[in-house]
């Protein structure tokens, strides 16, 4: 039997004028009356966003509101093998397939609906896909509705979600950076989606490519 | 006739202190969510507008009052009520009661004889009046724990009447070293004696002559306005909100207002019995009164020059940003200067009629050294608030034995050892007055 190591934490000794709490206090107040100050006259320089007028850019690997790829010609590019649905933890995605009419593709989804308020975004659909047709790569983080109807989002729902970087060569988009993986070609600041209203220029820090940029 | 005059400024004294610090609590309501907001790199409130006015968050103001007025007051079924409600009551009407003895300038003589108090209420109790009645603060507090028949709010009021009863003492005491040197507890004498100088050039300033009274005086303020880092009976992390869980909408709302109420009167006797109250500094109430043409003219002219300097940031700051959002309210700005620009013009409309119809000396004088010294007091008001708001948001709360350990055994021996030295300088020196 080894005995129990203790360690034992010195405490550090205070000071006079640490004891007095005076002089700290009066440290502790410089230090917030330099921020009140620069906040004061440097406005713009506050890291604060200003939410409804000033949007984020989400970083790639960002899990949002899912979205349907498709094909070239437009139609969804799913199948309906139900590897998503099965794949769920939360049970939300509810496909009913049907056959298709190219005989190479047999299947497609007549119904694909998913509960965004039973969804956890694990992103296991996305990871579960064998044809790289669900994405969550929207950037969507704001999802509302009045009813609870309203948040079951189905298959037109889904196809109509745009993708946050359109030019993201990446097979998975919405999947988290593969070490090795990060120098894929990434959207440039400039065809990102510039903030609703407004047109202050806002740093933003990407962690993909580990710089901060204008939007 | 003159008994009309004499009821007349009675009732308008008795008005203009009650609504003085209610008016300040919005005022200091936007100031703290502001200043905390900054001090947390946050903007802080700026949405709630009228039109596309926004005042910089000034409109949130109208927006809370409506809030709480319009508020359900849910009472649950539990409580006495009798004491549920007049806790409240008895918290406003006590924090109201202490400003009336403060003086907001000095005793103003008009011509024909008449002497006119600055207090509503000049007792010659004066500082002893203010400890009566901030004592009395703590049963309202208590009664608010009490009466709502909840573990939480009784704990908080516990804590509350604890933590009063360690901190009235060193308040108290640390106050006696002031009456010493002063030889009076009226509160107007006291500030005509802190106007002279100390070795020629110091303002004889309270805080200068007592400098260990005016720590022990402004922490024990803090505690006795019951804000952090004093605000136990409240410690929302551990009591949801302390005395005040169980009161809702207007309810609530009058315990707020009280404590904004406290915290201008604690700031007002801060301010009278160590900031010098409303002297200025090198300029005695005579001073005022004798150079009141020339000085009147300075003042506008500083006006002008302040609000046009002010106009002036307005339009830079419009013409930085001329599109921020996109949508009306990007010219506010341009309201601004169009509004601090007439203020401009009247001030030097002002000074054009004083040169026109010429200066009244007699009654000029001394209603020009009153308003200039009800400006400074009040100046000094708000900075000392800004003071306590600063505080709240830089300190963490006491743990409760910290608390009592600095109360009785910090404060109270300072206390005690700063009458003794006290008394030791004035038998040594022979005291201020000689």
């Amino acid at each position: 039997m080894k005995a129990v190591k203790v360690k034992t934490i010195k405490r550090e000794k205070l000071n006079f004028w640490e004891r007095t709490y005076l002089v700290p206090i009066f440290q502790g107040m410089g230090v917030t009356l330099k921020h009140l100050l620069s906040n004061l006259f440097r406005a713009n320089q506050m890291q604060t966003v200003s939410y409804p007028d000033q949007k984020k850019t989400m970083p790639t690997g960002y899990r949002g509101k899912h979205r349907l790829t498709q094909r070239d010609d437009g139609t969804v590019k799913c199948v309906a093998c139900m590897m998503c649905a099965t794949v769920c933890p939360a049970d939300c995605i509810h496909i009913e397939a049907d056959e298709h009419d190219d005989p190479t593709i047999e299947k497609f989804p007549q119904k694909f609906e998913i509960d965004l308020l039973r969804c956890v975004y694990c992103g296991y659909c996305v990871e579960a896909c064998p044809c790289d047709a669900i994405r969550m790569d929207s950037g969507i983080y704001a999802i509302f509705a009045t009813r609870r109807e309203d948040f079951i989002i189905n298959k037109e729902g889904l196809l109509n979600v745009k993708p946050q970087f359109p030019d993201d060569a990446r097979p998975k988009q919405g999947m988290p950076p593969i070490a090795g993986e990060t120098d894929l070609p990434l959207a440039p600041p400039s065809q990102q989606p510039p903030s609703e209203r407004g047109s202050t220029p806002l740093q933003m820090y990407d962690p993909a490519t580990g710089q901060t940029h204008t939007t | 006739m003159n008994d009309v005059f004499d009821v007349l400024i009675v009732l308008t004294k008795v008005l203009v202190f009650i609504l003085f610090p209610l008016s300040m609590v919005p005022l200091l309501v936007w100031l703290e969510r502001k200043v905390s907001a900054l001090i947390q790199d946050r903007p802080g409130p700026n949405r709630a507008a009228i039109g596309f006015v926004r005042l910089g968050g000034l409109v949130h103001l109208f927006a809370d009052t409506i809030k709480m007025l319009s508020k359900e007051q849910i009472i649950p079924r539990n409580v006495h009520l009798f004491h549920y409600l007049a806790a409240p009551v008895l918290m406003a009407a006590t924090s109201l009661l202490v400003l009336p003895i403060v003086p907001f300038a000095d005793v103003v003589y008009l011509p024909g004889g008449r002497e006119i108090s600055m207090q509503a209420f000049n007792l010659d109790a004066g500082v002893l009046w203010y400890f009566a009645i901030t004592s009395l603060m703590v049963y309202g507090v208590v009664l608010a724990g009490w009466a709502s028949n909840n573990k939480y709010a009784l704990l908080g009021g516990v804590r509350s009447s604890a933590q009063l009863i360690s901190y009235e003492l060193p308040l108290g005491l640390s106050v006696i070293g002031l009456i010493m040197v002063f030889g009076t507890v009226h509160l107007n004498e006291m500030v005509v004696q802190q106007g002279e100088l100390l070795f020629g050039f110091l303002p004889r300033w309270g805080i200068f002559i007592q400098p260990l009274a005016a720590i022990i005086f402004i922490v024990c303020a803090f505690a006795e306005t019951n804000r952090a880092p004093f605000d136990l009976a409240e410690g929302e992390s551990e009591l949801v909100a302390g005395f005040h869980t169980e009161y809702s909408g207007m309810l609530f709302g009058t315990f707020f207002m009280a404590e904004y109420v406290a915290m201008v009167v604690a700031s007002a006797m801060i301010a009278t019995l160590f900031f010098g109250g409303w002297q200025i500094p090198y300029m005695s109430t005579q001073t005022l009164i004798t150079h009141a043409e020339s000085l009147s003219y300075v003042a506008l002219l500083g006006t002008t020059v302040f609000l046009l300097a002010l106009a002036a940031w307005a339009w830079r700051f419009y013409g930085r940003n001329p599109s921020r959002f996109g949508d009306l309210r990007d010219k506010e700005p341009l309201l601004y200067v169009v509004v601090l620009a007439l203020g401009a013009f009247g001030a030097l409309a002002l000074m054009g009629a004083l040169y026109l119809f010429g200066f009244n000396a007699a009654w000029g004088g001394p209603l020009f050294a009153a308003s200039v010294q009800v400006g400074a007091f009040v100046t000094k008001i708000m900075l000392i608030c800004l003071m306590f708001i600063w505080v709240r948001w830089t300190l963490p709360r006491f743990r409760y034995d910290q608390l009592m350990f600095l109360g009785w055994k910090s404060l109270l021996p300072l206390a005690l050892a700063n009458i003794f030295i006290t008394g030791i300088m004035i038998f040594l020196t022979g005291g201020l007055a000689s």
